[in-house]
């Protein structure tokens, strides 16, 4: 199983790189447009600003190749934190900036959803499921991840939403558009659970590759 | 809700970690390595390091070694000590230390702590302070691992490093410091009283009591400890429970299923 984690120099990679190598993945970090169509899991990591990173990838010249994998290829991508929220259609982290729009919706900041609580929302949560998901096989409902984010992802589509997390009002922190999967955690500083649901992320196969 | 943490502290000396008392009179604990990977395996909520000779000799801590540490770790990692400058910081960062945390140089270098955080977030800016109680009741707050009284009083001082935009403050009181007789429950209460960010408990714990009289009477969000770890039989894990069973929310540990 090859998994290319997508570089595009927002954040560190090495806690990733090692959580994949750890569940007997061979990882690469990568930004090579080849490596990332011999893939067979795709994972957009990052750290930071929604405006940023979208130009990042825009200037990796990513765009394309990331909609050809994912929309034509259809192989799983896993986005994480702001590789996650970056999947939106739109987000306004740093001016309003278009996504890669796998899924509908939109990326705002948590006081805008009426959180009344601190912010950054940092540390461990309970992630609530409402709905079962092949990415938390093994994995109890309330199971605690790690969180570290200001924004949160708000899908257009309530079929989209499969968890969320209480921080002064419901977060939406997993969602899921068939092939494209994301989480605002961190599950390479989830310990033991966050393992788990990268397991299940490699060992998700497209309905449609069946 | 977030939960309250329980955060083993490892103290890096030279080659490997010690622990002492009062921040002094060190004992070798064995090597770094190790104990990263088996606070891992263990499943902890988070770990510091802190290199206590970096600040005293005067070098930041070696990213190197902490690019090693890190990759063994799957828990959010903090790493302190000798840290004076922005390219420290992000150089530790890029090590894959989550957070960074800062204490002398928050003395000496006003503008540190604002910058890192509006430059990197505030979610990886510990303010780190080490304070004294003196025998009138009168706290006084330490730099250079204790060696040097500042004359701020450690209120005052965590209000004042809260309003720079750090995310967290790790509070250790210098004589409950490997004593195991208990956190300083005031000089905790105090503090958390006057910051709305998080406040992790430091020094003195010896059994799960401290740590549940911590968090409930004195308000912290996290406790960190070391004697109890290296010295006891008892566990972060057990901790936890203890501190549930007493009515704190903490985090579960997660049973990995058998098919794995």
């Amino acid at each position: 199983m090859t998994v290319a984690i997508i570089n595009y120099g927002m954040g560190n990679l090495a806690s990733v790189r090692k959580a994949f190598e750890d569940i007997g993945a061979e990882v690469q970090i990568t930004s090579d447009p080849n490596a990332i169509r011999d893939a067979n899991r795709i994972v957009l990591p990052g750290v930071g600003a929604f405006c940023e990173g979208m130009e990042r990838l825009g200037d990796a010249g990513l765009l394309d190749i990331l909609h050809e994998a994912v929309i034509k290829q259809r192989k799983p991508l896993l986005g994480i934190c702001l590789g996650m929220q970056m999947l939106a259609s739109q987000g306004f982290e740093g001016g309003r900036t278009n996504g890669l729009d796998f899924i509908p919706g939109t990326v705002q900041r948590l006081d805008a959803l009426s959180c009344t609580l601190r912010i950054p929302h940092v540390g461990w949560n309970e992630v609530k499921y409402r709905c079962e998901d092949a990415l938390f096989d093994g994995i109890p409902e309330s199971s605690d991840f790690y969180f570290v984010h200001s924004y949160a992802f708000i899908p257009e589509c309530n079929d989209h939403l499969i968890a969320t997390t209480s921080y002064g009002c419901e977060i939406p922190v997993v969602i899921r558009n068939e092939n494209v999967f994301g989480c605002q955690f961190h599950p390479e500083k989830s310990s033991k659970a966050g393992r788990q649901l990268l397991i299940n992320f490699l060992r998700y196969i497209p309905t449609s590759l069946c | 809700m977030l939960k309250v943490r329980v955060i083993p502290t490892l103290l890096w000396k030279n080659f490997g970690l010690v622990k002492g008392i009062g921040f002094d009179s060190w004992r070798r604990v064995g090597p770094v390595l190790p104990a990263v990977k088996v606070y891992n395996s263990r499943d902890v909520d988070e770990l510091i390091l802190v290199d206590i000779t970096a600040c005293q000799e005067g070098h930041a801590p070696d990213h190197v070694s902490v690019s090693d540490f890190s990759e063994e770790c799957a828990v959010p990692f903090t790493v302190g000590g000798g840290v004076t400058n922005l390219e420290q910081i992000v150089s530790l960062l890029h090590a894959g230390a989550d957070k960074i945390s800062i204490n002398t140089a928050a003395y000496t270098d006003t503008t540190l702590i604002e910058t890192a955080a509006n430059r990197l977030g505030a979610q990886c800016v510990v303010a780190s302070i080490d304070a004294l109680r003196f025998d009138d009741g009168r706290y006084f707050c330490y730099s250079h691992s204790g060696k040097v009284d500042t004359g701020k009083d450690p209120v005052e001082w965590a209000r004042e490093l809260a309003g720079r935009g750090a995310g967290e403050i790790l509070l250790t009181s210098i004589d409950r410091d490997g004593t195991m007789l208990g956190y300083d429950l005031e000089l905790v209460e105090r503090v958390a009283k006057v910051v709305d960010i998080p406040v992790i408990a430091s020094g003195g714990a010896g059994c799960y009591q401290h740590m549940i009289d911590v968090v409930k009477k004195a308000g912290a969000s996290a406790v960190a400890a070391a004697s109890i770890f290296h010295f006891t039989e008892q566990t972060p894990a057990c901790a936890k429970a203890a501190m549930q069973e007493a009515g704190i929310p903490v985090r579960k540990n997660f049973i990995s299923p058998v098919n794995q």
